[in-house]
């Protein structure tokens, strides 16, 4: 097994003035599905194509299977990108297009046909070789697009926020199937998406960017239960933040005094308060509980939206609203009705202290 | 609402004949026989006209002499405005408006000045490098050409690469095509449309030079300059059969490009293969481009070889000896009129026709008998232009 592994070496890139990436310094292991997670302008795209080898970073080193990437271009790096438009060749036909890296390697019409046909049994999309790609649907284009890439037999798949373009239904379907190559080729995907859903579906690990910068790197469900940056927390998945000044911590938990109440909870990213630090407490709204006793607190219901699954229902406790997930008790149960007073409450582990810093709608 | 379609429909009219009636009397006009470019009186129906043109063997070596200029044009002229515009294109956005002004202002430049200039450069290169040869009309010509013609190829490229999607080349190298290869597979291909444009323009430019031709091609002469020099001899309808010749072609050319152009697209948007068109065996070969010109072109040759058979002398000799008798009356009439005059002894002198009657009549002067239509030597200057039958003179 070739070694796969990616490796950005302290990576800054700046355009002008502007810094795209700062300092990024992570290793994407060997067979891994790795997302690259952020707002668009976050400097995703910026950090793919430095991978990819369209373009040097100013500061750090790419390194690929060990290798220092410097000064090798695109053609010669052991990279396959797919575009976030695709980019498939519209003058050729869908054969023409996933043999393309085998022609330009000089590799005989026959035994390039044959491998079309192969790429084309793999994406399940036998047959459609003569077409040309403006007579594909939007999945199969994506399909197409990957089986190219693919037919370079690349260490390493990068992705451009490939499903982008494509509706909810056919996205949801394509993660999957993503997935399913990704595991059957054993090829490195470095994923890129501003769909926090998709990234924490599909990845092993997910690194968080913002303004450039990666806030935090960790397999999905601890970046989602253990984020270590007020954006992190307010950008993956929702999140009730609150304001408060730390009165004291003890080991793994600290006090915040808030307008609500002073409340109990975990230090995230396992920092070190003192008294009369300013803080952030953030509890996602599928903690608050109704009726739990630990952190308990009075709030006002003001409103719901119905969406199956989940009521999302929104309550009020002095100027704060907070958001709350609860589960659609059917029509043998009941949910608590507009106006009236909810006694709310959240187990100390499952709500986390962070510094005061940018927040997802400000990125 | 209804009066505005009926003005509608009349200016409609109005543009079109505006616009077309020149070329239909002018096609017309080709197969009269009248001497003059001319519909009405209608003489005969007649193809001599064409024969004419291609009888006329200054003509002749002025369209080959076109045609080797207008190769060695397009041949330079379509990689320099193709190279020119990638190279705009890869400029950043400051520079680019820079030279993209020096570029296009061969355009601008007097056609004059830029035929005089060519020779007075190359004078002095071919003289200070003593290399004689290259002071021909031929080559001077072409690179007096080159200087603006290439600019119109470059704005044809221009306008394509504003289609290019560049990360179709970015796409082609990350799939590890070497620079060139992304050049030859991608953007060539892309820009093929563009290629046939930009020849089909830069050839119609060269062709159709004047102003910088006149000059550059020395002593030699071009389609254009030579039916410049005939036309100031007086016109006739070898030109006209000339016209229809041009307009022929142009139909043929925009009528194939149609079909090319549609099926392309069909066969891009996937159209291709639902429509009914394209799905029965049938008309899908009859509406290949191929197919198309190749019906165009057996249609037009049918039509040239009915016409090359056709022998319009019997009918002309009709209208001659309908002139010989015309005039013959006249002239009895005049003669009974001098005996009149004489009887009564007056010393005025016989009214003839001026010069004008014979150019708007044809007819009536007491000048030698009229030449039979159809003449393979070219008319005296009035008389061709006026359809007079005064003695021919040679050309120049
Ligand atoms: N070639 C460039 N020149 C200047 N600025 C750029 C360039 N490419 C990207 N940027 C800037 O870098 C930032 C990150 O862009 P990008 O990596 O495309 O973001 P995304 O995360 O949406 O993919 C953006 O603010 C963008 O404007
Ligand atoms: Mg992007």
């Amino acid at each position: 097994m070739p070694d796969r592994s990616v490796l950005l070496d302290h990576i800054t890139i700046r355009f002008g003035n502007f810094t795209a990436v700062d300092n990024a310094n992570l290793k994407i292991n060997s067979g891994e599905f790795f997302s690259f997670l952020g707002p668009s302008g976050c400097g995703k795209t910026t950090m793919l194509r430095c991978i990819s080898g369209f373009s040097e970073p100013t500061e750090g080193k790419v390194l690929i299977g060990g290798k220092d990437m410097a000064g090798v271009g695109p053609n010669k790096r052991p990279t396959a990108l797919i575009f976030q438009h695709l980019a498939l060749f519209p003058l050729m036909t869908v054969a023409e297009n996933i043999a393309f890296p085998l022609e330009v390697r000089g590799v005989s019409k026959k035994e390039r046909r044959k491998k079309a046909d192969e790429l084309l049994e793999m994406i399940a999309l036998p047959g459609i070789g003569d077409k040309k790609p403006g007579e594909l649907s939007g999945g199969q284009k994506q399909r197409v697009a990957i089986a190219r890439a693919l037919a370079v037999e690349p260490d390493i798949l990068l992705l451009d926020e490939p499903l982008s373009a494509l509706d909810l239904k056919l996205r949801q379907h394509m993660r999957t199937e993503l997935r399913a190559i990704q595991k059957q080729v054993g090829v490195t995907f470095i994923y890129i998406t501003h769909d926090q859903g998709e990234a924490l579906t599909m990845s092993d690990r997910v690194a968080v960017m913002s303004r450039g910068v990666i806030e935090q790197v960790g397999e999905p469900d601890r970046i989602y239960n253990r984020p270590r940056s007020a954006f992190v927390a307010s950008f993956v998945g929702e999140n009730n933040a609150v304001e408060g000044i730390i009165k004291g911590q003890s080991g793994e938990t600290a006090a915040l005094e808030t307008p609500m109440g002073t409340f109990e909870a975990r230090v995230g990213g396992g920092r070190k308060y003192k008294a009369g630090d300013k803080a952030l407490l953030f509890v996602r709204p599928e903690q608050l509980i109704p009726g739990e006793s630990a952190n308990a607190f009075q709030s006002v219901l003001s409103r719901q939206e119905f969406e199956g699954a989940t009521n999302h229902v929104f309550a009020n406790t002095g100027d704060q609203e907070l958001r709350i997930s609860m589960v659609n008790a059917g029509l043998a149960g009941s949910l608590p009705g507009q106006g009236e007073t909810l006694s709310l409450g959240f187990r100390p582990l499952n709500a986390t202290i962070l510094p005061v810093g940018h927040m997802a709608s400000e990125a | 609402m209804n009066r505005h379609t009926l003005f509608g429909g009349a200016y409609a009219i109005a543009f079109f004949s505006f616009l077309f009636g020149p070329l239909i009397i002018m096609s017309m006009t080709a197969f009269n026989s009248s001497r003059f470019p001319r519909v009405s009186p209608w003489e005969c129906f007649t193809t001599g006209w064409f024969n004419e043109l291609f009888g006329n063997a200054r003509l002749m070596e002025g369209l080959l002499n076109s045609v080797i200029i207008g190769v060695g044009v397009v041949a330079l002229a379509v990689p320099i405005g193709l190279a020119g515009a990638l190279a705009l294109s890869e400029l950043p956005a400051k520079l680019r408006a820079a030279l993209y002004t020096v570029l296009i202002l061969p355009i601008l430049i007097p056609g004059v000045v830029l035929g005089i200039s060519t020779i007075v450069l190359w004078g002095q290169i071919s003289r200070g490098m003593g290399a004689g040869f290259l002071y021909n009309g031929y080559f001077l010509t072409i690179v007096g050409q080159i200087t603006f013609v290439s600019a119109y190829a470059m704005l044809v490229f221009i306008a394509r690469l504003q289609r290019f999607d560049a990360t179709q080349t970015e796409a082609a190298l990350d799939l590890g095509a070497t620079p060139g290869q992304a050049f030859r597979k991608i953007l060539l291909p892309f820009m093929a449309p563009a290629i046939g444009s930009a020849a089909f323009i830069t050839l119609l430019a060269s062709f159709e030079n004047y102003n910088t031709t006149v000059f550059t091609v020395l002593s030699e002469s071009t389609f254009t300059t030579a039916l410049a020099s005939k036309v100031r001899h007086g016109t006739d309808p070898s030109l006209s059969a000339l016209a229809v010749i041009i307009i022929t072609i142009t139909l043929v050319g925009a009528l194939t490009n149609e079909a090319l152009q549609r099926r392309k697209e069909a066969e891009m948007g996937g159209r291709a293969s639902r429509s009914p068109l394209y799905l029965n065996p049938v008309t899908r070969t009859l509406t290949h481009p191929g197919v198309v010109l190749a019906i165009l072109v057996a249609v037009i040759g049918g039509i040239s070889y009915a016409g090359s058979q056709h022998d319009s002398s019997v009918c002309e000799a009709g209208v001659l000896q309908e002139k010989l008798d015309r005039q013959e009356e006249l002239r009895a009439a005049q003669r009974a009129k001098i005996e009149a005059m004489e009887a009564e002894q007056e010393k005025t002198l016989p009214k003839s026709n001026s010069a004008f009657g014979g150019a708007f009549g044809g007819l009536g002067t007491p000048a030698p008998a009229p030449e039979p239509a159809p003449k393979p030597e070219s008319p005296s200057a009035f008389g061709g232009a006026f359809g007079g039958i005064t003695a021919p003179k040679t050309d120049e």
